[in-house]
């Protein structure tokens, strides 16, 4: 019993999650069924992937408010490549390298530049969206046509949506970077004291660097999801991502002062913001009151996480 | 543990304030995904769509997309996992909401779009204003208030919506060689943005007489900056006839507003939700009439 108790005390953000699939279940039962949850873990591999991103980052004691644009940015370059007859493989690579290189110069302004993270990304969240709109003309780009990149949102594997695979693959790679590896060591020495971090001859800005491309990256990665989802991409596309993605951090227990926290708790935040975003819909709740229950949970989370 | 048992009851409390009674019945239920409620226009529309509901005895369940395509289609996907029985779409975006239409039509749901069309997926049929009509009615009363050649500024509404391509086509057609557009920007449906675009064009243009606004919110907008300047004699044309444009139509400040009739729209796409589910035939685009509400 003690061990249940302990485990749970650990686990805060799971044991929340598990009951609101319960509450929500019992008041619908269609909530449960395999298409819905299938729909759910669809929706949230995009939030998903950015908040892994955003998990080095803040533990890092770092923030990334830009993701939200590199989201525009990329999918409106990949859309008009894509257009404009670039092969869809070199598309998709060129738009990866494109995202980790946006995310690069977050990295260089805060570890070269000593600027803060907060400064430094609300810039280039701005400087990026001005792009994004100049590129696309403040228009959406759409009507692409590429069996491939279509697949890449709407296919699935063994009955998984594929960015739901996606979504696993990258959480396992991301787990063992972070606890198996010289750079996941060193991603927590920098967030919990950057100090002696230096002194223990980890190359602070190097580490700051790296976190900010994986950042890029992997939204890079849900901007692709998207963009073939929708088969368009939208000028506006994207906003408001980067505190979806910093709620499903927190929510996981994840300490914005850097150094602590867990992508197992990043995962069950991702969840905890699908299944309640899906789940008010399902219930029935409207749009304003879904976001003061969404204010009111977040904030309970934390609370409670700051009780322990 | 007790404060997980207090998390517990306090989420559930939230929960069923908040959805109120849960019952079943029998009714059939008609599935609303609303572009935004952040608009009184798509508001109205709702309403009409939630009384005429009432009215001829159907269930209705409106999801908000908040403007966001992503939220659209995550909207249409949980409306087909309520197994509703038709969805009414009143799209972000003509073309983004291709693939909610297609999930639809895979589910073998019907569906109707409300105001914005879709360019892909099968939709029974289209419910709109005739929206070509209505800018050409601003656009030719505008032209009988300024005199030929005024200085003329457009407020165009979000890229790519059907309503910014047709109300802009009909202005367009009507002022064609006759009116001087100084700029043509857009405000995305916003009273905010009208309000800040408006005011960059003031800075950046002199002799302006007159403003047509693809809709109430941007004019009411680009309005507030006109007098901030304290500039007169400028005539402000909207589009909508929401409540405040009305108001301001009749004290003077606002010279006309094109009136949609937003109610009548959702009333209508649930009359014609009706005839679908009872297997009638419907034509594939139904134009809702329009007016034009002018200072006494």
């Amino acid at each position: 019993m003690n061990k249940v108790k302990d485990f749970l005390g650990k686990n805060t953000a799971l044991v929340g999650l598990i009951v609101l699939i319960l509450i929500i279940t019992v008041i619908d039962i269609n909530f449960i069924q395999i298409s819905n949850l299938s729909n759910v873990l669809r929706q949230v591999s995009i939030n998903g992937l950015i908040a892994l991103g955003m998990t080095f980052v803040i533990l890092t004691g770092g923030i990334d408010l830009s993701v939200g644009s590199i989201f525009a940015l990329t999918g409106a370059v990949l859309t008009k490549m894509l257009l404009s007859g670039v092969d869809p493989v070199i598309a998709i690579i060129l738009t990866l390298i494109l995202g980790a290189l946006l995310g690069l110069v977050n990295g260089v302004l805060i570890s070269y530049g000593k600027l803060q993270a907060f400064i430094a990304t609300l810039g280039t969240m701005t400087l990026y969206r001005g792009i994004t709109r100049v590129f696309m003309d403040g228009r959406p780009i759409t009507g692409f046509k590429s069996d491939l990149v279509n697949e890449i949102g709407r296919g699935y594997f063994l009955g998984i949506p594929i960015p739901t695979i996606i979504l696993i693959i990258a959480i396992i790679i991301v787990a063992f970077i972070l606890k198996k590896t010289i750079f996941g060591k060193e991603v927590y020495a920098v967030g919990g004291n950057e100090t002696a971090a230096r002194f223990s001859a980890i190359n602070i800005n190097r580490v700051k660097m790296k976190v900010y491309t994986i950042s890029g990256f992997l939204t890079t990665i849900a901007s692709i999801i998207l963009a073939s989802r929708l088969n368009s991409t939208q000028p506006n596309a994207g906003m408001g991502y980067e505190l979806d993605a910093i709620a499903a951090v927190v929510l996981g227990g994840t300490s914005l002062a850097g150094g602590r926290g867990r992508v197992f708790g990043t995962v069950v935040g991702i969840l905890i913001i699908g299944f309640l975003n899906n789940g008010l819909n399902i219930l029935g709740v409207t749009s304003f009151y879904q976001d003061v229950v969404k204010g009111v949970v977040i904030l309970l989370a934390v609370l409670i996480d700051r009780k322990k | 543990m007790k404060k997980f048992l207090s998390l517990t009851a306090i989420v559930a409390m939230l929960l069923v304030t908040v959805t109120g009674c849960f019952g079943k019945s029998d009714k059939k239920t008609i599935g609303l995904s609303i572009s935004t409620l952040n608009n009184p226009f798509f508001v109205d529309l709702k309403n009409g769509v939630e009384e005429q509901a009432e009215e001829l005895g159907f269930e209705v369940i409106v999801y908000d997309a908040q403007d966001e395509s992503s939220k659209e289609l995550s909207n249409v996907e949980d409306l087909i996992s309520k197994k509703v029985d038709i969805i009414i779409i009143n799209p972000t975006d003509s073309d983004a909401v291709g693939a909610a239409v297609k999930a639809a039509n895979e589910a073998k749901i019907p569906v109707i779009t409300v105001d914005r069309s879709a360019s892909e997926g099968d939709v029974v049929t289209h419910i709109a204003s005739d929206n070509v009509a209505g800018g050409k009615m601003a656009g030719e009363y505008l032209l009988e208030l300024v005199g030929e050649n005024g200085r003329v500024v457009e407020l165009e509404g979000i890229p790519g919506a059907s309503a910014t391509i047709d109300r802009g086509t009909g202005f367009n057609e009507a002022i064609k060689d006759k009116l001087n557009v100084v700029a043509k920007q857009t405000a995305e449906f916003n009273r905010e943005k009208g309000l800040n675009v408006m005011e960059n064009i003031i800075q950046a243009n002199e002799g302006i007489v007159g403003v047509f606004a693809h809709n109430d919110e941007m004019a009411l907008g680009a309005l507030a900056a006109i007098e901030a300047a304290e500039l007169e004699g400028i005539f402000v044309v909207g589009f909508d006839a929401t409540d405040d444009a009305v108001e301001a139509v009749n004290d003077g400040r606002m010279a006309a507003t094109v009136a949609q009739q937003p109610k009548l729209m959702g009333t209508m796409s649930v009359d014609y939700a009706k005839k679908i589910l009872n297997d009638e035939n419907v034509a594939a685009n139904i134009p809702v009439s329009l007016t034009l509400i002018k200072a006494e």
